[in-house]
């Protein structure tokens, strides 16, 4: 509580820091007559196609049960609830009266076409990296998306964060702009990564952790950070993942949101991999290959107790006696937690998925057990993992209503001891009861 | 030995404690109405409820739900004296091979005793969860909206 | 009596009871497992109604108690279909009671007429067809046996709820006539029919008899079958095709707690324990302690249409000339793709099964009770006799699955355990990996128009494997192909036109200049398969409606004028009309990411009519199609159900648009890898039309023609035409997943 009333009194002289630095707006940009689609060559719109799928643009950009780009998405931080913009070509709703000059300044520097400045919930400070030439491409094939007449509804921000002068300040002090440079020690592919990864795929956004005004923090660049509730794990040196990832295996997941020895996407970077499904194979190697060397080479003992685990996982699909992991405990939560893994979770997980079948991923080698916060973990108990409509993929059953509470807790601190086999999470309960009012 | 309240009766069963609760009902209690339809929670056919929610019996071991409120399609009438949505089920013809329909009725149940004027929308997204292979959904959505009208003005049962 | 002769003919001794009626038809045998899809039986007794000819020795239809009670006997079997309810409905029309009255007993190999299998749609237009005919010459025996008690000619006395009546109050029950003696009577000719027009049971939408019990979690299902002492197994199939098995280690499973027992018998391996989820686990662990060798090689997914193509054919010309007509530099062609496809019932396959006193009974849901025991018996090496197959009900089946080879474990696995009865209830993964797929199939169309736009010259070809691999040979049944002496599964046979199999519905309704239609049937069976719903009138009817579309198109018409330029049948014209009007087809509007689609096929070019016209909505960007609403019209003669017709009709549009937008089987170059719903993905709410209207045109006093596959091919293209209708853009590769769409339409 104190320590709340501090952060508030801390955030209310920093806005008045902002409001004294920050310009209301820019000048407008004159509106233009919406392009018809022959203004655009097919090529180009094709390459706008794989640069906006690397941008992630459609995941904001549409609300649930809504037109694709249609926008009315509510992004909700801690200053309050933004709704995405409608970005597809409609005059009065979209921006179809947008110029190609208009769109580029949004992407650029964050401002709107009147001028107005844009919440930094859109992701200017990565998208200025952009090059013109993929802004243009980009611009093709937003422009020649189908114009759908939605208005977006206003935003409900919290006073004071509702005066967009403000962000004028925040950009004062947080926001670089610039394309991308590359790092002419590293290879064409590292720096091909490099610019998608820090620009478009904007992987710091959730990566990276953010300061008590919304901006990342650059010291700590994919650090691990928060998105929509879940925690991005970090990607640097302190990457949570037991097994750690290879360029090779970071490609696999990023375009089919799998891979052997890594658990499966969830939360919002489901949607990320579902978008780079669809992009170049060349592109999606070259991010992996820039997020691959984020983190540093692995430590003896690290890839000693990676291998440990690899052989484990191995043993426990083959063996029907593989030993637990952990020295048995006796607390009763731990007993608690360990015949709940086994009545409803070792079916698929440990002994191999039923009789004949290839079996869900050993929870020896999840990154949601080796997490600094149990969240992840809880929320994949609790809301499972389901393939999207008509397309194949791994299908596990949310347990919201099978586990009170106190078995869920149990549960997740089992699983943390058993197969993280790291210290305690020390938050459980008070997750576990986040993550249940968010399901009710 | 575990404690179970099945249907308003407290029962005690020799099961293993990490015996999934779908083989506790059908082998242990011998109640027909959650089905194994693939014992990997994906179908829905052995939805039950649990403390007025819908739950996947095929995958929650018996050990967590001692001592809680379990419901199944038996507990929601019978033939001489069906329940509300069974009745629904009856008058709407919502059945083909209707293996999958008692988990259909339970977890519509658990939607209808939490909201009994659910929309269209609501109803069709909370039902995603199960399976019916027949194809005779648009069936179990009229007779869940008239299961619904029914729980307004007399109550679920 | 006149007219009735009286037969010391063959039946069952216990229907022989005093003061029973039995009228019973004595009939030709008819076998062969192709047969069971509705391939034509010779008709050796013209005479007899179609239902009553070709068929083997049935016994009795239909059994009156002295206490009145009515029993009626069919040799067909429940599957969620209500073929109860309307066969009740056909003998209470007929024998003037209150369907309530009758009591319906279903295949038993001790009990029922023997019928083959419940297969093809048929069900009503034989088993119906040979109850209407039976119930109506009871009624007439009945009638003539009170015109003698009560001395008064037949033609004065009137039948009206299970009793004979006469004018001034006089009244006989069934009951009461029958006590004086047992009659055997073989059936005449021809029946004395009620009046279509004054039929008060028939055409009334009957509640289904079986649904109370079923929501309300009675014992119906062969998977809720308790026996005293029974006891549960597990079967561990291999990981694939024709691995066999290189080793096993039974000692960790011998302590599992509740094992019994570990069955083997070459590569067939089972445990059975007390307990169902003990015999799960022991089974898990079993399935640990078996190595495999794996030998399949199967095809390459990405390449099955040209794979298909390229297997050596037997070439068979079913319409037209022998050589191909000479196309002209106009002519339009296209070619079709449907991949395998399952029946993916909700509930995997369970039997159980008893040996006891050397003989052995098995309750099944298998579709064809007499087929499976000859089967068995031939596996087991015993004399039919000795096996006794009741059917129970199991999860809708839609064709061939597993029923018949869960009940070939569960006898195995009781013969190697008497005594006590055992329960083997599948798994999901060997359900969907196991189960004999729908085959894929590969179709070409060729065709050019005449000067005033009409179809002057067609060619047709369509490339298919077999589809019925049907038990009635032990070779057919999974388990016994891996034992340790293994049955080599019967040559596969092509189903005979005028029903065909991969050529069902392959000759087009319709009325051209010049048609030539060629079956390439494939032998070779790279992945299992066997009946699933429809057969190949599924990939033909798409193949067909959708180039009717095209060549539409070409001609600049409409497609449903189109369409009716072609059909001369009324009938036919009569559901096109009916379901273009209801749905509002000439008024439509189109709107902008949507379409309209509509499509048409007689169901075997014999069985009910459909017509389906539909709307349909694409998501450009993710190319995700979506179905909002179908108006269906179906034609099937005198509906005795219309509602139970409604339900089969929404139902096949529901799943058949489930295959069309979703479904095909994976495999990689060893393994099936569709071994659950996350890697064989079907519809579910979420993608559920709006609304589906069904309009049932009943042609009271026609014969019933089988309606439950007539929805499958027609909603398959209708849904085409409505995504080309939408989109500009014709896919002619099933099914439409949201990525095959988006690669289609482009960005």
């Amino acid at each position: 509580m104190r320590m709340r009333g501090v952060l508030v009194r801390l955030r209310a002289c920093a806005f008045g820091l902002l409001l004294l630095v920050g310009c209301a707006s820019q000048p407008a940009i004159d509106s233009t007559e919406p392009p018809a689609r022959a203004a655009f060559d097919a090529a180009l719109i094709a390459r706008g196609a794989q640069l906006a799928a690397i941008g992630n643009c459609k995941d904001c950009h549409t609300a649930s049960a809504g037109k694709p780009y249609a926008g009315g998405r509510p992004l909700k931080t801690q200053f309050g609830t933004i709704y995405a913009t409608n970005i597809t070509p409609d005059a009065e709703t979209g921006i179809g009266r947008w110029s190609e000059a208009a769109f580029r300044r949004a992407m650029h520097e964050g401002v709107d076409r009147q001028g107005r400045h844009l919440y930094p919930v859109f992701p200017y400070d990565h998208m200025t990296k952009v090059t013109d030439d993929d802004v243009k491409a980009i611009y093709a094939f937003v422009m020649t998306r189908e114009p759908v007449r939605a208005e977006t509804p206003p935003n409900r921000m919290l006073f004071p964060f509702n005066m967009r002068a403000l962000v004028g300040g925040w950009k004062h002090f947080f926001f670089e702009r610039g394309r991308f440079q590359p790092d002419s020690a590293q290879s064409t592919e590292w720096n091909r990564g490099a610019y998608l990864a820090e620009g478009l795929a904007h992987c710091g956004a959730c990566h990276t952790p953010r300061n008590l005004l919304g901006a990342e923090k650059k010291s700590r660049a994919f650090a691990g950070g928060e998105a929509e509730n879940w925690h991005a794990p970090a990607l640097d040196a302190a990457a949570p993942a037991p097994v750690p990832w290879t360029a090779e295996q970071l490609y696999r997941y990023l375009r089919s949101g799998l891979d052997d020895v890594h658990d499966i996407a969830a939360g919002p970077m489901a949607g990320v991999t579902h978008n780079l499904a669809s992009v170049s194979e060349r592109d999606v190697r070259a991010i992996a290959v820039y997020i691959a060397s984020l983190a540093t080479e692995p430590t003896l003992a690290r890839r000693k107790r990676s291998e440990d685990i690899l052989a484990y996982a191995k043993r426990a699909q083959t063996s029907s006696a593989a030993a637990p992991r952990a020295a048995a405990a006796d607390a009763p939560q731990s007993q608690s937690g360990a015949a709940i893994y086994a009545g409803a979770c070792a079916m698929c997980h440990d002994n191999g998925r039923a009789i004949s079948s290839a079996g869900a991923l050993n929870l020896a080698l999840s990154t949601a057990v080796t997490s600094p916060t149990p969240g992840n973990l809880i929320r994949i108990i609790v809301q499972g993992i389901e393939p999207r409509e008509g397309e194949r993929g791994r299908w596990m059953p949310a347990f919201a209503g099978a586990l009170t509470a106190e078995q869920l807790a149990d549960l997740t601190a089992y699983l943390r001891s058993e197969f993280g086999m790291a210290p305690a999470w020390r938050n459980v309960d008070a997750e576990v009861r986040k993550v249940m009012r968010g399901k009710e | 030995m575990v404690t179970l309240s099945v249907n308003g009766r407290m029962q005690q069963v020799d099961a293993a404690p990490d015996t999934p609760l779908l083989y506790v009902l059908r082998d242990h209690l011998q109640l027909n109405g959650a089905k194994y339809g693939c014992g990997l929670g994906q179908c829905g056919s052995c939805t039950v409820m649990v403390d007025g929610q819908a739950v996947l019996s095929c995958v929650t071991p018996v050990s967590v739900v001692q001592n809680r409120r379990i419901k199944t399609v038996e507990g929601l009438g019978t033939v001489a004296d069906p329940g509300p949505m069974q009745r629904a089920f009856i008058e709407e013809q919502a059945a083909q091979c209707g293996f999958c329909i008692p988990g259909m009725m339970m977890r519509a149940q658990a939607l209808l005793e939490r909201n009994a004027s659910p929309s269209q929308a609501e109803i069709r997204s909370h039902m995603n969860q199960n399976l019916c292979r027949c194809g005779t959904h648009m069936r179990i959505l009229r007779a869940i909206e008239r299961a619904a009208a029914a729980f307004k003005t007399g109550g679920g049962r | 009596m006149s007219g009735i002769v009286a037969a010391g003919i063959s039946r069952r001794s216990f229907l022989a009871g005093a003061g029973a009626l039995v009228v019973s038809f004595s009939l030709l045998p008819r076998l062969a497992s192709a047969q069971g899809e509705g391939g034509s039986a010779a008709a050796k007794t013209p005479a007899l109604p179609e239902s009553l000819r070709g068929a083997p020795l049935l016994d009795s239809w239909i059994r009156i108690e002295a206490d009145g009670r009515i029993t009626v006997f069919t040799g067909k079997v429940e599957f969620g279909q209500g073929i109860k309810t309307a066969l009740i409905q056909i003998a209470a029309e007929e024998l003037v009671v209150e369907p309530q009255r009758i009591n319906l007993i279903t295949a038993d190999t001790s009990l029922t007429p023997n019928e083959g299998y419940t297969a093809g749609s048929q069900s009503m237009q034989n088993s119906g067809t040979a109850i209407l005919n039976a119930a109506a010459q009871v009624r007439v025996i009945l009638v003539e046996l009170a015109a003698a008690r009560l001395n008064i000619p037949a033609g004065e006395l009137m039948v009206q709820n299970g009793a004979v009546r006469a004018a001034g109050g006089r009244a006989l029950t069934y009951g009461e006539l029958v006590t004086a003696q047992a009659l055997h009577v073989s059936a005449r000719p021809e029946s004395v029919l009620r009046d279509a027009a004054s039929h008060s049971v028939i055409g009334r939408p009957l509640a289904r008899v079986d649904i109370p019990a079923k929501v309300c979690g009675e014992v119906i299902y062969v998977q809720d079958l308790r026996l005293p002492g029974m006891v549960h197994a597990r079967v561990v199939r291999p990981p694939s095709y024709g691995a066999r098995l290189r080793a096993l280690d039974t000692s960790l499973v011998e302590r599992t707690p509740g094992f019994l027992k570990v069955v083997r018998d070459g590569d067939f391996i089972a445990v059975i324990a007390e307990r169902e989820y003990q015999a799960i686990a022991a089974a898990r662990v079993l399935a640990k302690a078996a190595s495999w060798d794996e030998q399949t090689k199967l095809p390459e997914q990405a390449a099955l249409d040209s794979y298909v193509r390229g297997l050596p054919s037997q070439d068979t010309v079913i319409l037209g000339a022998a050589s191909a007509p000479d196309f002209g530099a106009g002519a339009i062609a296209a070619n079709y793709f449907r991949p395998y496809q399952m029946h993916a019932s909700i509930g995997p396959s369970c039997a159980v099964g008893l040996w006891r006193d050397e003989g052995l009974t098995i309750w099944t849901h298998s579709q064809g009770v007499y087929p499976l025991r000859k089967a068995i018996a031939e596996m087991l090496r015993a004399p039919e006799e000795r096996v006794h197959c009741i059917h129970m009900e199991g999860a809708g089946c839609y064709g061939h699955n597993s029923a018949d080879d869960a009940g070939a474990d569960a006898a195995l696995i009781a013969s190697a355990f008497p005594g006590r009865p055992v329960r083997v209830h599948w798994m999901r993964e060997d359900e969907h990996a196991w189960e004999p797929y729908g085959c894929a199939m590969v179709s070409s169309a060729r065709a050019q128009l005449d000067t005033s736009g009409n179809i002057a010259d067609w060619q047709y070809e369509v490339w298919s494997n077999t589809h019925s691999t049907r038990p009635g040979r032990a070779g057919n049944l999974a388990a016994a192909t891996q034992l340790q002496t293994p049955f080599t599964p019967p040559p596969p046979e092509a189903i005979p036109q005028p029903a065909g199999g991969g050529d069902r519905n392959a000759i087009p309704y319709y009325k051209f200049g010049n048609a030539r239609v060629v079956h390439h049937f494939i032998p070779t069976m790279p992945l299992r398969v066997s009946a699933l719903r429809s057969l190949g009138a599924y990939m033909n009817v798409f193949s067909i409606e959708s180039f009717m579309d095209e060549l539409a198109k070409t001609a600049a018409a409409d497609p449903v004028d189109f369409r009716l330029r072609h059909l001369e049948d009324p009938r036919a014209r009569a559901v096109v009309t009916t379901a273009a009007e209801r749905f509002g087809w000439a008024a439509y509007r189109r709107q902008q990411g949507r379409g309209r689609g509509f499509a048409f096929a007689r169901y075997k070019n014999l069985a009910a009519y459909t017509a389906v016209a539909c709307e349909a909505e694409v998501d450009r960007e993710s190319g995700r199609l979506r179905l909002m609403r179908a108006v269906a019209a179906v034609d099937s003669g005198e509906a005795v159900n219309p509602d139970g017709i409604r339900n089969q009709i929404e139902g096949g549009i529901i799943q058949s648009l489930s295959w069309t937008l979703y479904e095909a089987v994976t495999f990689d170059t060893m393994r099936i890898t569709s071994t659950d719903w996350g890697t064989y993905p079907i519809l579910r709410f979420a993608s559920v039309p709006d609304s589906i209207e069904v309009n049932v045109i009943s042609r009271p006093g026609a014969p019933f023609l089988g309606t439950g596959e007539a929805a499958q091919g027609p909603t398959a293209a209708a849904l085409a035409n409505a995504l080309a209708d939408a989109t500009g853009v014709r896919i002619r590769e099933l099914p439409f997943t949201s990525a095959r769409v988006k690669a289609a339409i482009g960005i």
